[in-house]
């Protein structure tokens, strides 16, 4: 007998049934008190409300709708507010982070010092402070919308936002856009024939130069063939408000102007680990062989130092991404403020709803977690 | 004629030359960092015009067309400045938020205490002997993790010992920031040390568990997991038990960091030689034993610039508990707004301001704390 719970394999078993013991009880009960709870205020469980119609309407949203949209259309209009702040944030937030990051190893000791401040004071402040600073602070002392600060008639700054054209499509846009993929698409392979034919034959063909014109000039042929498609409609005040173009709203600007100040800072110093963490030997070598400047950094620094920035990046961006959610303080109507809220307080489903809330963001942050697996596969230094 | 030596080879060196003015001294060092190119002459004249336009621009704001003293909206209403009197009148609520006035005292104590504690704590790891922090060590975990937040919890909260109860509800301010800080923390290690040790375990069963419990906290934001504690929470409790919202609060945030703390322990343990494993076990040490005396000391050590860190993120998460109805400091300092004795045009980007000095503080002194650690603690150089 003693051999036997000396065993290891043996005690390894048993303490694992007793575990999945423990987490069938634990699951068990826990349903148990949720049907119990459930059934004492009237509700089931169930995910039919979201075909009921929600009888409100968002404020702020890239789909056209009214009140007559159901709870499910609030759910997505709310993902695409959410998609739309992060993409933007994330977009902002690297152009921020990398010349900033760039600026800390700047030679100059003034720029170097200014964006290590800038760092330093940035992250260590709380994100919900950034945003309520743009939102309550920055935004009450834009003048109210009939001195909106104006930008040659096309963009107006007001306390409720900022107006700017909106573009509007008219018959055969469609052809312009189709166009612009197909150039897109067009000048990618080209890119990597050319690629492929200076490997085999060494020729080299300007596949940079050729590709931009190729985006810039095939659609605008086709722009003014379909006859000027597509035009800008100025917004205008009329009455007590702006008619016409697009507003972009006070909470929207708060949130992304936040998040990519604050995010930034982070970006700016995986970005300096990255570039520093490239030896210095190979800047020498690199030149030793008569490599331009640009050269140098497009063709050995950079692809080194991704290897180094491209995964604590993504993590920033999936950072950023989650922390779009704190937009609900300031009533930006993403997933979390127009479906964990105020669709939460109408029908008090709370399990249903912050369930499919969190499993958003779960789908998120795994699909990003299996691609930078990959990436890592693909990228990890090969040893001889 | 032959003790005269003619050579013509030099015996002795010459002075050597200084060099040239232009690149020593004070005028080497500014042509060398602020002039050394024309872009770097135009980009450190621009910046430097705009970074004393920017100092100048702040002083003036927060000090010299600033109001200090004042009891009304009337004292701030004409001024471009910040109004500092409005923050003075608010100091107490920021830091007690509605606790009793007369029974302040006890969360003074409580936090002279652990300010004690965190000082006495970081003094003996930095500068300690060995003798002390062999003895101590052991010592200061107990006090940390269970005599301090028993202590604390009776001072506080009260209801025993002839304390007077004080309902969660009515506290506030820097007060609430820091219990969940605190206990966001010191009470979420233990959870994430047991999950760093599951994640790795050989036990497929206790793998599998501890992988989907830490990426799933890990996967979603904070403030679903607010959501969760204060909306969803009570379904899966049985009927009769009633949390009071703070406690409810506490539990997500103490999940939520539990799964950050076990990834950065993972990390302390992956970095533990395999040796030390199978030393200890040739030496007869069960599992428990091992991880006390030799594989947590030494992965702990590793990971404590790291758990700084979780706790810096966590001290600027706290602020969103706020979203859910909860006073925090942050929290406290949007709810003196509604107060219109001193409603004035600068009133919110003064509270700001003072907000975003504190939190600068804790955070900037936490990391800088940190990056010290990391350096005292390294021992690769060695």
């Amino acid at each position: 007998m003693n051999n036997y719970i000396n065993n290891p394999k043996i005690r390894s078993l048993l303490a694992q049934i007793i575990l999945f013991l423990l987490l069938v009880f634990l699951v068990y009960s826990a349903l148990v008190n949720v049907s119990e709870n459930l059934a004492s205020q009237n509700k089931n469980f169930g995910f039919g409300f979201l075909s009921e119609a929600a009888g409100f309407k968002l404020n702020f949203s890239l789909i056209s709708h009214d009140e007559t949209v159901t709870y499910g259309g609030i759910f997505v209009i709310g993902v695409l507010n959410t998609i739309l702040v992060a993409i933007l944030g994330i977009f902002i937030a690297s152009i921020l982070g990398f010349v900033i990051g760039i600026a800390r190893l700047s030679k100059n000791l003034l720029v170097s010092k200014i964006a290590l401040y800038y760092v330093e004071v940035m992250r260590n402040i709380p994100l919900l402070l950034h945003i309520f600073f743009w939102y309550f602070a920055v935004f009450s002392f834009f003048p109210p919308i009939k001195k909106s600060i104006n930008f040659f008639d096309m963009i107006y700054i007001n306390n409720r936002g900022v107006d700017v054209p909106k573009l509007v499509l008219d018959d055969g846009a469609g052809y312009v856009l189709l166009t612009l993929i197909l150039s897109l698409v067009g000048a990618f392979f080209l890119g990597r024939w050319a690629k492929t034919r200076q490997n085999l034959t060494g020729k080299r063909f300007p596949s940079f130069i050729v590709g931009t014109c190729i985006i810039i000039f095939l659609p605008l042929v086709v722009y003014f063939l379909a006859g000027s498609p597509m035009s800008l409609v100025r917004p205008e005040l009329k009455g007590f408000n702006f008619v016409g173009g697009v507003r972009i709203v006070r909470s929207l600007f708060a949130i992304v102007a936040a998040l990519s100040i604050y995010t930034a800072a982070y970006i700016a110093e995986i970005v300096r680990s990255g570039i520093l963490a490239v030896n210095y030997g190979q800047t020498e070598a690199a030149y030793s062989l008569g490599f331009s400047r640009i050269e140098l950094l497009r063709l050995i620094i950079i692809p080194q130092a991704l290897r180094v920035v491209v995964p604590p990046l993504t993590n920033q961006y999936l950072n950023l991404t989650k922390n779009s959610s704190l937009s609900t303080a300031i009533a930006y109507q993403d997933l979390v403020a127009a479906f964990a809220g105020t669709v939460l307080n109408q029908t008090g489903r709370a399990i249903e709803i912050i369930f499919m809330t969190m499993l958003v963001y779960l789908f998120l942050s795994l699909l990003t977690s299996f691609l930078m697996n990959i990436y890592n596969k693909k990228m990890a230094l090969v040893e001889r | 004629m032959a003790d005269t030596d003619y050579h013509f080879v030099r015996d002795s060196l010459i002075a050597e030359k200084s060099p040239p003015a232009s690149t020593v001294g004070f005028v080497g060092w500014v042509r060398s960092n602020f002039f050394s190119s024309a872009i770097d002459i135009v980009l450190s004249l621009i910046f430097l015009y705009f970074g004393i336009r920017l100092v100048l621009l702040l002083f003036e704001w927060g000090v010299t067309s600033a109001v200090f003293i004042g009891s009304s909206r009337e004292d701030c209403l004409d001024t471009s400045g910040a109004c500092w009197a409005y923050i003075f009148a608010k100091f107490k609520l920021l830091i007690y938020g509605f606790y009793p006035v007369e029974l302040r005292w006890r969360v003074d104590i409580t936090g002279a205490v652990g300010l004690v504690m965190i000082i006495a704590l970081a003094l003996i790891y930095s500068y300690g002997t060995k003798f002390l922090k062999q003895h101590f060590t052991s010592l200061f975990i107990i006090f940390v993790f269970v005599v301090y937040p028993i202590f604390a919890f009776i001072l506080l909260h009260g209801g025993s010992f002839g304390f007077v109860k004080v309902e969660t509800e009515y506290w506030g301010g820097l007060l609430v920031t820091l219990v969940i800080a605190y206990i966001g923390i010191f009470a979420s290690m233990p959870i994430g040390v047991v999950l760093a040790l599951g994640r790795r375990s050989e036990k497929v069963l206790v793998r599998l568990v501890s992988i989907i419990f830490i990426e799933f906290w890990r996967g979603v934001p904070l403030i679903t997991v607010l959501f969760m504690a204060s909306n969803m929470l009570q379904y899966f409790l049985p009927k009769d038990v009633e949390f009071d919202k703070l406690l409810r609060v506490l539990i997500g945030v103490m999940l939520f960091s539990a799964a950050y703390i076990a990834e950065v322990v993972r990390g302390g343990l992956q970095a533990i030689p395999k040796g030390q494993y199978e030393a200890s076990q040739s030496l007869g040490m069960n599992f428990f034993k091992m991880m006390v005396f030799i594989i947590m000391p030494q992965a702990l050590k590793l990971v404590i610039p790291g758990i700084v860190n979780s706790f810096i993120a966590l001290f600027k998460d706290t602020t969103l508990v706020l979203i859910v109805g909860l006073y925090d400091f942050l929290g406290m300092i949007q709810s003196t707004f509604s107060d219109p004795k001193w409603s004035v045009p600068q009133q919110s980007i003064t509270a700001y301001a003072f907000a975003a000095i504190v939190y600068w503080m804790f955070c900037y002194s936490m990391s800088r704390y940190s990056m010290y650690l990391e350096e005292k603690l390294d021992t690769t150089g060695r």
